[in-house]
């Protein structure tokens, strides 16, 4: 019954059986929303941009920061949520590419060099390079063989740092000196809310405005064909193969599209931090993105978006409430892990589809022909067999 | 419900309402354009977040939780302690001292974000004794681009000593060129004849040392061997470090490598003279180390017996000391249970400098003001350090020297005074200023920095 989302007169006839039968608030909802797929994803974006900048200037400046630092994990986490959700390769070599994009961030980015879109487009092709020669290594593995191969790149990367440390900083890592905000960044925002732009807010709007672009073309990737492919390469090699699709040059596409996204993230974490350096990429990165992608809902961008809130909002929140309830500060230290290790426990058990999947289940046609979502396997499956 | 209007009108009406509303929130918001420069009131004293009439806070970051934990993580229940105690008697000019550790599991990605929200949030103060070079180096543009005191960094990296780029930062410890040189001076006059190997961590600690130990053992070096941080096997580097037939091998490392290189070198049969710099040498740390990497075949610190080391403030082996007897007795009144530990008495001579810094400010400080102060009494403060601070409106490198000791037990036993020098071709020489005595309660009384 789940009908394409980027057919309008199935959609249409989807909506009229739920405006009859339940609620529908979703089914009417689209009604307004452009019928070109593109412009839908390109009106989610405009959306998501005003919100963008109504909850930067809104929430205090440690809000700001923590929102730059889920911006970079937002980001990252959608690319790797194409990757595992539509296209079934695991990958826990994510946190090594972003190693890719800090560094190369790192290197490009001096403060009279070249300006910070610039590096930050460098930094997704180089790491999108190398994608492709990790994409290519990985295309002909499966399951926990191509798990261990990605965790082998995770774990040798950062020794490449040490290994180079007159080029990359060995241990103590590169410091980059984040960007001041431009004067008309500063003066566009004062004229719309009166702000003064920190340094904090500025690097906020860089990695948001570069996670709804991500995120637009991501899912204008997904509803196209390339995306179609993408799912019928996960579902089922051998029908997709009999279609004509060539399997390892589609794997190889999508780990690339993935690894650019992570460069991406990689170069925003770079600016964010100020630093790369080898200890902020170990092993503990790729699972966490992978944590993000798997709480929120595998396959979905949207689930992607609220997985990388998780991981962001949740330890200190845990951190304060031990120390309010009064215990010392290793000990409400060590609650955070603890904590987080538990809700990932229980939504394995409880909701093994993520945030996403407690969602729809609540609310019938929740992110039905939303633009800003891949559609997750169960919908999938669903429409094989109906 | 909602069955009164035609679905047309109902989606027009809601459109508009939004259309209405958001003009509304950014007619609301919005400033429309800047007003003259120069209407900003400014009270022109100084910045003064974090205090308040009866109140001072300060931040740290330590690994609480992860791999680096274990010993870093009892340093802030130190400085916590003491602390306690200075607030206990009143605080500091009549300021409670707050404390606040935030946890980023010696991970820069981590620390960046707690130090956010330590300025951020808490907006603490001052930041102090902040633990590890890559992680504190995340934070270095951040705090002196807010204009946060940054005291006493817990690494001997030469990182913080850069007034002119980082001028809110101080070092603490001795930095690990001139621990170095001091070690390096002590065997070149006790053991001329041997064939000196050195054992480096592979990163800037190794390179600093290195230069440092050159420059007295120039001659005398005939291997140095590095090692990559997380590589436990270290097997390559002690057989090479015997096959150039090193005699003394001097290590700048952590403990855990410590404890690693002398397993190896059991297994080699390998026993040369060993020289472990302080941050390498806790010798209960390596003794617990040791029992859990040999599986219990090595079951104390025994192994490190006579290994040759330094010191530059009182420790838990040394229970006469007055500082050790000092601190024994905070800890016992303000501690969170468990033994005093060095690196719990590490934190409290942090914790004093910082008082006394404090104090030094005046009775009305700012962040400005503190920073001055640092600068201007630093090299006169007088605690339970061996060796004074370097800190001066053009230096910010912290203590300038160290005592040599040989391990004996878990204690240590001193072979010389206490020596300093500093970076470069400065000379070593012998520390001549009587060793200061603790204050009768335990708090400094340091006059205000004119």
């Amino acid at each position: 019954m789940a009908a394409p989302a980027n057919s309008p007169t199935r959609s249409d006839a989807a909506e009229t059986v739920e405006d009859a039968t339940g609620p529908g608030r979703f089914g009417r909802l689209r009604r307004w929303l452009p019928k070109s797929v593109l412009g839908r994803h390109a009106l989610l974006a405009l959306v998501g941009l005003v919100v963008l900048v109504l909850v930067l200037e809104a929430t205090p400046p440690f809000a700001n920061s923590q929102f730059a630092t889920m911006s970079y994990y937002a980001i990252a986490a959608a690319g790797l949520t194409v990757l595992t959700g539509l296209n079934g390769q695991i990958s826990l070599g994510h946190g090594a590419l972003m190693a890719v994009g800090a560094y190369t961030t790192g290197l490009l980015l001096t403060p009279d060099g070249l300006p910070l879109v610039v590096v930050m487009v460098i930094a997704a092709v180089v790491t999108a390079l190398v994608g492709v020669v990790v994409g290519a290594a990985a295309s002909r593995l499966h399951g926990p063989y191509l798990a261990g191969a990605t965790l082998a790149f995770a774990i040798a990367v950062p020794g490449l740092a040490i290994y180079f440390h007159d080029f990359l900083g060995g241990e103590q890592g590169m410091q980059i000196t984040a960007p001041r905000p431009p004067a008309w960044f500063s003066d566009a925002v004062y004229f719309l809310s009166a702000n003064e732009t920190s340094g904090v807010k500025f690097l906020a709007y860089v990695g948001w405005v570069t996670a709804l672009l991500v995120l637009l073309l991501l899912a204008n990737l997904c509803s196209s064909r390339v995306g179609r492919v993408w799912r019928a390469v996960r579902d089922d090699e051998v029908a997709a193969e009999l279609a004509g699709i060539k399997l390892g040059r589609v794997r190889v596409l999508a780990f690339t599209v993935s690894a650019a996204c992570a460069g991406l993230a990689g170069a925003v974490l770079g600016v964010v931090v100020r630093l790369a350096a080898p200890s902020g990429f170990t092993i503990v990165l790729s699972i966490g993105l992978l944590t993000a992608v798997v709480v929120g809902g595998l396959g979905s961008l949207t689930g992607a978006l609220l997985g990388s809130a998780l991981l962001v909002f949740l330890p200190p929140a845990i951190t304060d409430v031990g120390t309010s309830i009064g215990l010392d500060d290793v000990q409400a230290a060590q609650l955070a892990p603890l904590v987080y290790g538990a809700v990932l426990v229980l939504v394995m058990l409880l909701a093994p589809s993520g945030a996403v999947g407690i969602a729809k289940r609540l609310v019938p046609g929740f992110g039905r022909g939303r633009g800003l979502r891949g559609r997750s396997s169960r919908d999938h499956h669903s429409t094989r067999r109906s | 419900m909602g069955k009164i209007w035609p679905r047309r009108i109902r989606r027009r009406q809601a459109l508009g309402a939004l259309v209405a509303s958001a003009a509304l929130v950014l007619a609301g918001c919005g400033a429309g354009g800047r007003p003259a420069e120069g209407t900003s009131g400014g009270s022109g004293g100084g910045t003064t977040t974090g205090l308040t009439a009866d109140t001072v806070k300060v931040g740290a970051h330590f690994p609480l939780t992860g791999v680096a934990a274990p010993g870093y993580s009892e340093i802030p229940t130190g400085t916590k302690a003491y602390f306690d105690w200075v607030n206990a008697k009143g605080g500091v000019n009549g300021r409670k001292i707050e404390y606040v550790v935030r946890d980023d599991a010696y991970n820069p990605t981590q620390t960046s974000q707690v130090v956010n929200q330590l300025v951020l949030q808490d907006q603490v103060f001052a930041v102090m004794g902040g633990l590890g070079t890559p992680t504190h180096s995340a934070v270095l543009d951040f705090l002196n681009g807010e204009g946060v005191p940054d005291l006493l960094v817990s690494s001997g990296s030469r990182l913080w000593d850069q007034p002119e780029k980082y001028p809110q930062t101080f070092g603490f410890q001795p930095d690990y060129e001139i621990e170095a040189k001091i070690l390096a001076q002590y065997v070149a006059q006790n053991f001329p004849q041997a064939k000196v190997g050195l054992f480096l961590q592979g990163d800037d600690v190794g390179v600093d040392a290195e230069a440092g130990a050159r420059r007295y053992l120039e001659k005398q070096i005939v291997a140095v061997q590095r090692y990559t941080p997380g590589n436990t096997d270290i097997a390559p580097q002690v057989s090479a470090l015997q096959a150039a037939g090193a005699d003394l091998v001097i290590g700048f490392n952590v403990p855990s490598y410590t404890a690693l290189s002398q397993l190896q070198g059991l297994r080699l049969n390998y026993k040369p003279q060993w020289v472990y710099s302080n941050i390498g040498s806790d010798a209960s740390l390596v003794g617990s180390l040791l029992a859990r990497f040999s599986q219990g075949s090595v079951t104390d610190a025994g192994l490190l017996d006579g290994a040759i080391t330094d010191s530059y403030f009182a420790t838990v082996d040394m229970p006469d000391d007055p500082w050790t007897k000092q601190f024994d007795a905070i800890w016992k009144a303000n501690g969170i249970g468990g033994e005093l530990t060095n690196y719990r008495i590490f934190g409290m001579t942090q914790a004093y400098t910082f008082v006394q810094a404090l104090q030094a400010a005046g009775p009305n400080p700012t962040r400005e003001g503190l920073v001055a102060a640092v600068e201007k009494t630093g090299t006169s403060l007088q605690g339970p350090w061996a060796a004074p601070y370097r800190f001066s409106a053009d230096r910010h490198a912290g203590l300038s020297g160290v005592r040599v000791t040989k391990i004996v037990g878990t204690g240590q036993q001193p072979l010389t005074g206490v020596m300093v020098t500093d970076n470069g071709d400065v000379p070593v020489t012998p520390y001549t200023a009587p060793e200061a005595i603790p204050p009768a309660d335990g708090i400094p009384q340091q006059p205000a920095a004119g």
